[in-house]
């Protein structure tokens, strides 16, 4: 019997109905609350709010909470979110250098000024299941006290005798591009390629970073610095005429020096590539840090030969919301076209089967 | 967080307003394809997205909305955006294609003949007809730029010199008003021939690519071909196993697992149609499939 797929309706409500009891799970196991998992999934909260482009632990809670842990869909819950609020206007640029960092390592030099600080890091813990954490124990909480020395940045120390390039400045009143009200298009600009690595999928920029490292567009980084801290955010209202602070955020930023052998006009120093994501996240603020030196291969007129130095196919791929929408949808109905395919590929074996024997012969030979 | 009411439609009238911009240049231009800024939406990119912000840029409060996909209007995704727009625009919809004032569709052009009174948003996953022949943006613009479309023809050649004939069944290239190769969308090249000189506007959106493209109405619309190798449409050569017909495009349906099959139509509303005006004239289940 002819059995089509009616009742679409009824079928994605109760699908849906069906994943909200999923979702729940076991409901003799308490309920998670926001606070939970802002507290103690806080990674995982920090990426989506990186890679969701909004900086709000509770709505990144709220999502990761919705989205099963599928941190993927936590992202785009939150972009589609963010897509839809108000646009103010454009803070002034953060000062990393103002921050007051939790953590701050430079892998260039053994000391310097502000000294090294370890912070809240995974490095040196020996990975072993920890059972106490099965146990509802009570932990003693610790204190630490904030850094509040100076903590220049080692990138500006180097600049001074220029054997660092100098970070770039634009003009204060130079427009900043914007990836979310302004499509891509190529040749992009560092200020949207950053936005949109900012933006990127901590794995593939985690995979194209690695590549670079394996010889594929080879620029032999050094991790200058990496800084966790927060910092202010300033904005300038119009009506107002001078900068308020509109609060603080946690970032984490990244600056990977590499080699720069030099040209006829310019003298051979360090060259640099930036990483800045929101939260703790250092692998991905590293990722992107070389990757965006990877990109800038044309600016300073390298070779542009590896898949992380192709501007076009970094950018085009990274967005995760892009691309699991786009693999995901394989599974909609394509019958119409599969069905043209059919009566396609039926036609090409027919034609097949009724040519001469010869011709086949012929063909082989 | 705060319960908060999303503006008619869904997008905001900013966004609405940088939308019917690339409109306007997409149908002053024919077949070229308009970037834009292209918002996430609340469904996933590969989905209809760019559809769905078309939709959202050109719907008023007294527009008429039919969805399809494959044809149909009760596959899953069709019934999923097109609950989206009555929820969020609280605009009327239907199944009937003549009583729609906007249609917008997935893969499928409508058998019923479209009007001037109406519009159809069609979903596009891979606006640039060149891609699979060059990956690079900046070279597929630099070719519709010079109008350099030498490869679609090496293309199609190839494959004749290959197959014997064009094996390109869907998203089939047309060039436009004489001037831009497109991708009319992964539709059958059976539906081609229906956007030329069609009286309806069709607007093309591919939300992930971020393009807009239009076929403004009564534009010429020429499936790519050669003199010697002319342009065939194809549909299986049977007649709807439901409504008779045998002029639709007709979807294979399953019906066993001895190798019993049947064709309906893949449009589901001028099925219904036809059944309701004449009395049915059922084939048996199990009609052979065979080659036009």
């Amino acid at each position: 019997m002819y059995v089509a797929a009616k009742g679409g309706e009824r079928a994605i409500e109760n699908a849906h109905r069906w994943l909200a009891h999923e979702r729940r799970g076991d409901r003799t196991v308490p309920d998670l609350t926001l606070a939970q998992i802002a507290e103690q999934l806080t990674l995982g909260v920090d990426r989506v709010m990186n890679e969701g482009s909004l900086y709000d632990r509770e709505l990144a809670a709220l999502a990761i909470k919705q989205a099963r842990g599928d941190l993927i869909e936590a992202i785009f819950l939150l972009r589609a979110y963010r897509t839809t609020l108000p646009r103010f206007g454009m803070s002034e640029p953060i000062d990393t250098g103002a921050m007051l960092a939790v953590r701050r390592v430079s892998a260039t030099f053994k000391d310097l000024p502000g000294g090294q600080v370890l912070g809240p890091t995974f490095d040196y813990t020996h990975r072993l299941l920890d059972p106490e954490l099965c146990a509802h124990v009570p932990e003693k909480p610790v204190r630490a006290r904030a850094e509040t020395t100076q903590m220049p940045r080692v990138t500006d120390l180097l600049s001074q005798d220029d054997l660092v390039e100098r970070a770039p400045q634009a003009a204060a009143d130079a427009p900043v591009g914007d990836l979310t009200q302004e499509p891509l298009s190529f040749p992009a600009d560092r200020d949207v390629r950053l936005q949109n690595l900012a933006r990127g999928d901590e794995g593939f920029l985690l995979a194209l970073g690695y590549s670079t490292q394996r010889g594929y567009g080879r620029n032999h980084p050094f991790a200058g610095e990496i800084r966790i801290g927060e910092v202010e955010v300033w904005f300038q209202p119009e009506e107002v005429g001078f900068a308020v602070p509109l609060g603080h955020l946690t970032v984490t930023e990244c600056q990977m020096i590499t080699q720069f052998r030099g040209t006829e006009t310019e003298p051979p120093r360090f060259t640099r590539g930036y990483g800045l994501g929101f939260g703790q996240c250092e692998r991905k603020a590293m990722s992107m840090a070389l990757v965006d030196r990877a990109l800038r291969a044309r600016e300073l007129g390298e070779d542009v030969v590896a898949p992380a130095q192709d501007e076009e196919f970094v950018l085009s791929h990274s967005d995760n919301v892009q691309a699991t929408g786009f693999v995901e949808h394989l599974k909609l109905p394509h019958y119409v076209d599969f069905q043209a395919e059919l009566g396609l590929v039926r036609r090409m074996r027919a034609e097949f089967e009724a040519a001469p024997q010869t011709e086949i012969r012929e063909a082989a030979e | 967080m705060s319960e908060r009411t999303y503006n008619f439609a869904y997008l905001d009238e900013q966004t609405k307003r940088m939308i019917r911009r690339a409109l306007l240049k997409a149908v002053a231009i024919p077949g070229y394809q308009v970037p834009f800024a292209s918002r996430e939406m609340p469904m996933p990119y590969g989905w209809g997205t760019g559809g769905v912000q078309v939709t959202a840029a050109v719907l008023g409060p007294d527009d008429m909305l039919k969805v399809i996909d494959q044809g149909a209007d009760d596959t899953t995704n069709a019934v999923s955006i097109r609950k989206f727009f009555a929820k969020t625009a609280g605009v009327r919809t239907t199944t009937h294609t003549e009583e729609a004032t906007v249609i917008q569709t997935r893969h499928r052009v409508p058998e019923q003949k479209l009007t001037e009174a109406q519009i159809l948003v069609y979903q596009v996953p891979i606006p640039e007809p060149l891609r699979f022949l060059e990956p690079r943006e900046t070279e597929t613009r630099r070719m519709h730029a010079l109008a350099e479309y030498g490869v679609m023809h090496v293309k199609l050649y190839e494959d004749i010199a290959h197959h014997g004939h064009i094996s390109t069944a869907y998203a089939y290239p047309v060039c436009v008003a004489d001037r831009y190769v497109m991708d009319p969308s992964p539709t059958p090249k059976f539906d081609n021939p229906k956007m030329d000189n069609c009286a309806a506007l069709q607007l093309f959106g591919a939300g992930r690519e971020k393009r807009i493209y239009a076929i403004p109405p009564y534009t010429k619309v020429v499936s790519l071909d050669f003199e010697d190798h002319p342009f065939e449409r194809y549909r299986h050569d049977a007649a709807c196993a439901l409504c008779g017909a045998t002029d639709s495009y007709l979807d294979e349906v399953i019906i066993d697992d001895r190798g019993g099959r049947m064709f309906v139509c893949s449009d589901s509303d001028y099925c219904e149609r036809r059944r309701e005006s004449a009395p049915p004239a059922p084939q048996p289940a199990g009609t052979d499939a065979s080659h036009a």
